[in-house]
């Protein structure tokens, strides 16, 4: 009888792998990264305690077999793409788009940032991915958390903790990786080309439509993204329209932040030692890094053309800011560009490219869902 | 070489949907702003 109550109580020590040992420890590192270190601590701290949830032995939280709570929400909220949808509305209800309204034309740097997308997905392909593993790698290029975790849910589930630590990590780090690259690919007089101030105003009227507009044309060109589309739109329509500030409060803060804590914990359960520690995870991260490397080349050079065709009115730093790392990029842009030129202030005018690389990411990423589903039905 | 294909094509569909959105909504705002333009004093009566 005594030798029976031991063994029940030392089941969870007698079947700790040395997998699990390591994805605990994992988890243990994000929660200081969170919590001690303030990365991105909102996302770290739920994937995080995730990870370890999910890697205790027997405790059956992330067990599909036995009903374990969290692979409920996994199942409800990460795998019918509900949770990075309904981000979306708070990001929608977040995002200004005043700054691009203004100035339009730096909506064309938002096609630029995506580029990395496309050379990543190659890459992935010259690795022996599949195609929608390798589709769903490349997504991370597009710097934007929930439409990574949306497009990967669709094509490649077994990849999606790595795709989605990697997607988050890399926006927070923008500012490392990109200031490098854009000093590399531009010159000193080049970063320093002062750009008026830029508090062009809008009407309030262009403000309530585009959302309303932007919506209706995009997903009429790209119905595979009406998911990640309409809610964006919704968000921004319902912010801009001003009737329904408690909608927009609401979408802002509480449906945002749970939404964020149930994705993290879900995901970071979802990342057993026995799935992750693979070297597709290396792969995923490495392949990652180079999309948003990429993207910001991409940007930068189409930069240096309109510098040129703008006669030297357009600083070529604004491309960096084409990517949806929303305000990251735009913020390392107005950095670079003060410390190329102390009177310079490109922060209005990378904000606005910043917001075309939100409904940059988007496209793109609708249209490679578009082309896949016809590729899946043949 | 079909998943060559398949890249190349995803890109050039893929950049170019792209592209061709954000272009034509370029045009859409600048119209809106024409048809709209902003006035000091109808938005500040907005406000009020």
């Amino acid at each position: 009888m005594f030798s029976t109550a031991l063994s029940a109580l030392t089941q969870g020590f007698a079947n700790l792998s040395w997998q699990s040992v390591l994805m605990i420890l994992i988890g243990c590192v994000l929660l200081y990264l969170g919590t001690a270190r303030k990365i991105e601590p909102i996302l770290l701290i739920p994937i995080g305690f995730g990870i370890v949830l999910g890697n205790l032995p027997l405790a059956g939280l992330a067990a599909s077999d036995q009903g374990g709570i969290i692979n409920l929400l996994y199942k409800s909220g990460v795998l019918t793409e509900i949770f990075p949808c309904l981000l979306f509305v708070g990001l929608g209800a977040m995002i200004d788009f005043g700054p691009m309204l203004a100035n339009p034309i730096v909506l064309i740097f938002g096609a630029a940032g995506q580029f990395g997308i496309f050379i990543t997905l190659l890459l992935a392909l010259a690795l022996g991915f599949g195609r929608g593993q390798a589709v769903s790698i490349a997504i991370i290029g597009a710097c934007d958390g929930p439409t990574a975790i949306y497009v990967a849910s669709k094509f490649a589930v077994e990849l999606l903790p790595a795709i989605s630590i990697a997607a988050y990590s890399y926006m927070s780090l923008v500012p490392i990786i990109q200031p490098p690259i854009m000093r590399a690919l531009t010159t000193k007089k080049e970063r320093a080309t002062l750009m008026p101030p830029g508090e062009k105003k809008v009407s309030k009227t262009v403000k309530i439509l585009f959302p309303l507009v932007a919506g209706i044309v995009t997903i009429l060109i790209a119905p595979m993204g009406a998911p990640l589309m309409g809610m964006l739109m919704l968000g921004n329509f319902m912010k801009e329209s001003g009737v329904v500030g408690r909608l927009v409060d609401v979408s802002q803060n509480t449906l945002t932040n749970l939404v964020t804590l149930f994705l993290g914990l879900s995901i970071g359960a979802s990342m057993l030692g026995g799935n992750f520690l693979k070297w597709q995870t290396i792969a995923v991260f490495a392949l990652g890094l180079l999309a948003i490397a990429f993207d910001t080349v991409a940007g930068v050079l189409l930069g240096k053309l309109m510098y040129v065709l703008s006669h030297h009115k357009i600083n070529p730093l604004l491309g960096a800011a084409g990517t949806s790392a929303f305000p990251m990029s735009a913020r390392v842009v107005q950095k670079e560009g003060q410390k190329a030129n102390p009177r310079s202030f490109l922060l209005f005018h990378a904000i606005g490219a910043n917001t075309g690389g939100q409904i940059g990411s988007v496209m793109a990423a609708a249209a490679m869902l578009a082309i896949m589903s016809k590729l899946l039905i043949k | 070489m079909k998943e060559l294909s398949f890249g190349l094509t995803m890109t050039f569909w893929g950049m170019g949907v792209t592209l061709f959105t954000l272009g034509l909504l370029i045009l859409i705002i600048r119209l809106m702003n024409r048809i709209y333009p902003f006035k000091e004093e109808i938005e500040d009566k907005k406000k009020d």
